[in-house]
């Protein structure tokens, strides 16, 4: 009964969303503000009723109505009450609704804060946002409904929305549980960041089409939304940062990057996304590239869209499994229309988009910055076709191939490097202008200490080639960085006779973007550190001892200690835990490690915990390899030394703080003009 | 002259695998092979159910048998290559974690890579030109801004030349 209300609200919701796109479209062309008033009301109305319907299914999975297919998957009566809340985005059909909530809640809150301001784009923007969103519900409507029920019936029980003749309601005694793998924190936040930043991104591109409708193809859209991309690409970066911690604390295979399909389809957007943020500067200052803009944003909404399908549904492992999967075909045919709409809205545009100005020099802050794009588009390239690769070869020979990390590794590790590399010397050359004289002389000092560095490590710790050019590169981007931070603060103290906190704190406020990107730009190099010391220097041994025996690795000594197992029934976890004992090459000791395997009753899944001994130097990762029998007698463990790898965490959170602080909201512009009754010079926290 | 340098190759590598047969044995009686030889392997393998779990970290059954396949068939002598090459036989190109045909696996990211490339410098070209007649107003409107930048530099400048 509650399960059809829900049912009954999302198809509600389903037509007022539909209702809000076409009185949008025909209030607008046919010059009817009254209509186009309704449709914005009727947008707003959407939250609310997706709010209802979300509280429907969280009420029917926090008490175990297993009578209905969604919550008979993804929960059981043993999790914990948060974890039947989250197991909302634990499942397809969850999930789904999951994405039409958020979208709702952005499209609400651009509406109600802008709408007065920009009465010309609005309205597009809710019909784009609109269609998407109404694409989602419908998805849930049509295909892949979470209130469907289970019925028992002639042939067996099968799940429906609607009863079918001469069936009973058929209602499990308990559920199937949520995959233990998403039982972790990790896992409890990481799809909602995720999805925060697919949503968000759709804002960027549902103003960008608005000006392609309306012919108002300045950079208002670009300024409105420019904060929106940013906080986007904060959520999609923390997304990606917590998937991969989490695999990494989880997945029991020592590292936190697979170049699974599922990764890279979130990783793909991040891409253009970060291409876009770049770009959109050169247009914001140069006026050049509006097409370049325009379409990177169609590329990241398509692409964001794409990501959503690809992490839930794995269709990609088979043409087979795509051709059967109901939503499949449908997702690639929304992706293909939306692309070809927004393509050919950009030709019609076209003429309205031309620069404004020329470029003056290839080395100016434009051209590098288009260098980047370049950069970022071939590892999307890279991706893209890795993904797509096994589908081809399925396609037309018949023989299906896997890509693994090799090839990802061996075909992005040149254009990754070319950033780093890039991401060092363009922050120091100026917009319009900038020639070799004056980028050599900001950038002489810092290279010659990076090149000092890199003769250090090469007689000190590595005479890699590869590990070299690495390290070389991060070491030459963190003191160009800081040198010019350095720069900065120092000029500030003399200025403003300010100490160097002081100077550092107010130079950062006042040029937030700025700063906030050199913070990024650092972490970046910090966490490139990481990536190349796992890459490149992880050992890994295994082997099966009995209590008392050790097994040795790069200067480690694990000693096993004892292993005990026990049931917590009421959680329905069946705990193995074993002791080791680590000491270091000079035999002292260095600390426990309880590496774990949980295993789940109710899904009948075990989860491998491993033991973690972390330093800046290393970490030390013990596995208890749970394929194997574990006893006193004899128990395999896996043991990682993975090398310099908590500086891609440290990275990651000075990324975020980088993110943050080139994302906050300044004061509106417009509105301190009003109330200053001047206008404020562009610069403040805008460079 | 090429078909002789073909032949004497061919003799070439005969001999040395016939070496290399008689050897094996020898070396593999020595201890049956560690997890870490096994993985080795199993770290570029790939089994046709387990879809993106490498085989040396996948926990399946059927895993763990292929695994000891590996090891048994390490105490036998094989090498890698003939290792893979077994399962390649018998499940297809697929258990490979690289497509045996590295050119198309390459080839066609390079080449959109290179003509993306092309793209960006006949721009660079092209737009290093004037494209439109610039009205007044736009001209004003964009050469305001880098004046602004490059104020913001010039005060930098000015300031860290004061401190000299």
């Amino acid at each position: 009964m509650i399960a059809d209300l829900g049912f009954g609200v999302l198809v509600v919701t389903f037509l007022v969303t539909l209702y809000s796109v076409f009185a949008a479209i025909y209030g607008e062309l046919k010059k009817i503000p009254a209509l186009v008033e309704s449709a914005r009301r009727a947008m707003l109305l959407t939250w609310p009723l997706l709010t209802l319907t979300a509280g429907i299914l969280i009420y029917l999975l926090v008490n175990n109505h297993f009578e209905v297919q969604f919550v008979y998957e993804v929960t059981s009566r043993s999790m914990p009450t948060y974890l039947k809340v989250t197991a909302w985005w634990g499942g397809q059909a969850g999930s789904l609704l999951f994405w039409s909530w958020l979208m709702s809640a952005f499209t609400s809150l651009v509406t109600l804060r802008k709408w007065d301001r920009d009465r010309e784009l609005l309205p597009w923007v809710t019909v784009v946002s609109g269609v998407t969103m109404a694409f989602f519900i419908g998805m849930n409507v049509f295909f892949e409904n979470p209130f469907a029920q289970l019925y028992q019936t002639f042939s067996g029980i099968e799940s429906h929305t609607f009863q079918p003749a001469n069936s009973i309601l058929f209602t499990p005694q308990e559920g199937r549980g949520l995959n233990p793998l998403l039982r972790h924190p990790g896992m409890v936040i990481h799809p909602p960041m995720l999805y925060l930043g697919f949503v968000s991104f759709v804002i960027p591109y549902a103003f960008a089409m608005a000006a392609l409708i309306t012919g108002r193809t300045d950079d208002r859209w670009i300024r409105i939304t420019r904060r929106w991309a940013l906080w986007a690409w904060l959520f999609l970066t923390c997304g990606l940062i917590l998937g991969g911690r989490w695999a990494y604390d989880v997945l029991g295979w020592g590292g936190y990057w697979g170049w699974d399909p599922v990764e890279i389809a979130a990783f793909m957007p991040w891409l253009t996304g970060t291409a876009f943020l770049h770009s959109v500067m050169i247009q914001e200052k140069r006026g050049l590239f509006k097409h370049w803009n325009i379409l990177l944003i169609v590329l990241t909404y398509d692409l964001v869209i794409f990501g959503t399908f690809l992490t839930r549904s794995g269709v990609l492992s088979s043409v087979h499994s795509f051709a059967q999967s109901a939503i499949g075909p449908l997702f690639f045919g929304f992706i293909g229309l939306t692309l070809i709409t927004s393509v050919a809205l950009i030709i019609y545009r076209w003429a309205n988009l031309k620069s404004e100005t020329e470029m003056k020099s290839l080395l100016s802050r434009e051209a590098l910055f288009l260098l980047n794009n370049l950069l970022f588009i071939s590892i999307l390239v890279v991706c893209f076709w890795g993904v797509i690769r096994p589908l081809i070869s399925e396609l037309f020979t018949g023989q299906k191939v896997t890509m693994g990390p090799p090839y990802y590794e061996k075909a992005s590790g040149p254009l990754f490097a070319a950033l780093l590399f890039l991401m060092g010397i363009a922050p120091l050359s100026a917009w319009g202008h900038s020639t070799m004289k004056t980028l050599g002389r900001a950038l002489w000092k810092p290279t010659l200490l990076a090149v000092a560095i890199t003769v250090w490590i090469f007689f000190t710790y590595t005479r890699d080639p590869y590990a070299l050019i690495g390290f070389s590169l991060v070491a030459f981007t963190i003191l160009v960085t800081l040198y010019e931070y350095g720069r900065g603060v120092y000029a500030r103290m003399r200025s403003q006779d300010e100490n160097m906190l002081e100077a550092f704190w107010t130079l950062t406020a006042r040029n937030r973007r700025r700063y906030g990107g050199y913070i990024v730009h650092l972490s970046i190099a910090l966490m490139a550190i990481g990536i190349l010391g796992i890459e490149l220097f992880q050992v890994e041994t295994q082997g099966t001892i009995a209590v008392g025996d050790s097994l040795q690795i790069s200067g480690y000594t694990i000693k096993y200690r004892e292993v005990a197992s026990w049931d917590n029934l009421p959680a329905g976890v069946n705990y193995t835990r074993a002791v080791v004992d680590v000491y270091d090459r000079e035999g002292n000791f260095l600390g426990n490690l309880h590496p774990r395997k949980d295993y789940y009753f109710d899904s009948q899944q075990p989860m491998t915990i491993p033991g973690q001994l972390a330093s800046m130097k290393d970490e030390l990762y013990v596995l208890l390899i749970n394929w194997e029998p574990i006893s006193q007698a004899g128990t395999t463990f896996k043991i990682f030394v993975n090398p310099l790898v908590n500086w891609l965490w440290l990275g990651s959170l000075l990324f975020l703080v980088g993110i943050i602080v080139a994302a906050w909201p300044d004061k509106d512009p417009e509105l301190v003009t009003v109330q200053e009754g001047k206008r404020i010079p562009q610069t403040s926290a805008a460079d | 002259m090429m078909n002789r340098l073909v032949r004497n190759t061919k003799y070439a590598t005969l001999l040395l695998l016939i070496t290399i047969g008689f050897a094996m044995p020898i070396i593999a009686q020595g201890a049956t092979p560690t997890d870490d030889e096994v993985n080795r392997i199993a770290k570029q393998l790939y089994c046709p159910v387990c879809e993106n779990t490498p085989l040396d970290v996948c926990p399946t059954d059927a895993c763990r048998q292929w695994r000891e396949e590996i090891r048994t068939m390490l105490a036998d002598g094989k090498s890698e290559d003939e290792i893979k090459k077994h399962f390649v036989d018998y499940y297809g190109a697929r258990v490979l974690n690289e497509p045996p045909n590295r050119v198309t696996t390459y080839l066609v990211p390079a080449v959109v890579i290179l003509l993306g490339a092309l793209l960006l410098f006949r721009g660079f070209q092209l737009w290093t030109k004037p494209t439109v007649p610039e009205t007044a107003s736009g001209t004003a409107k964009r050469e305001a801004k880098p004046v602004q930048q490059d104020e913001y530099v010039a005060r930098l400048e000015e300031e860290l030349k004061k401190r000299k």
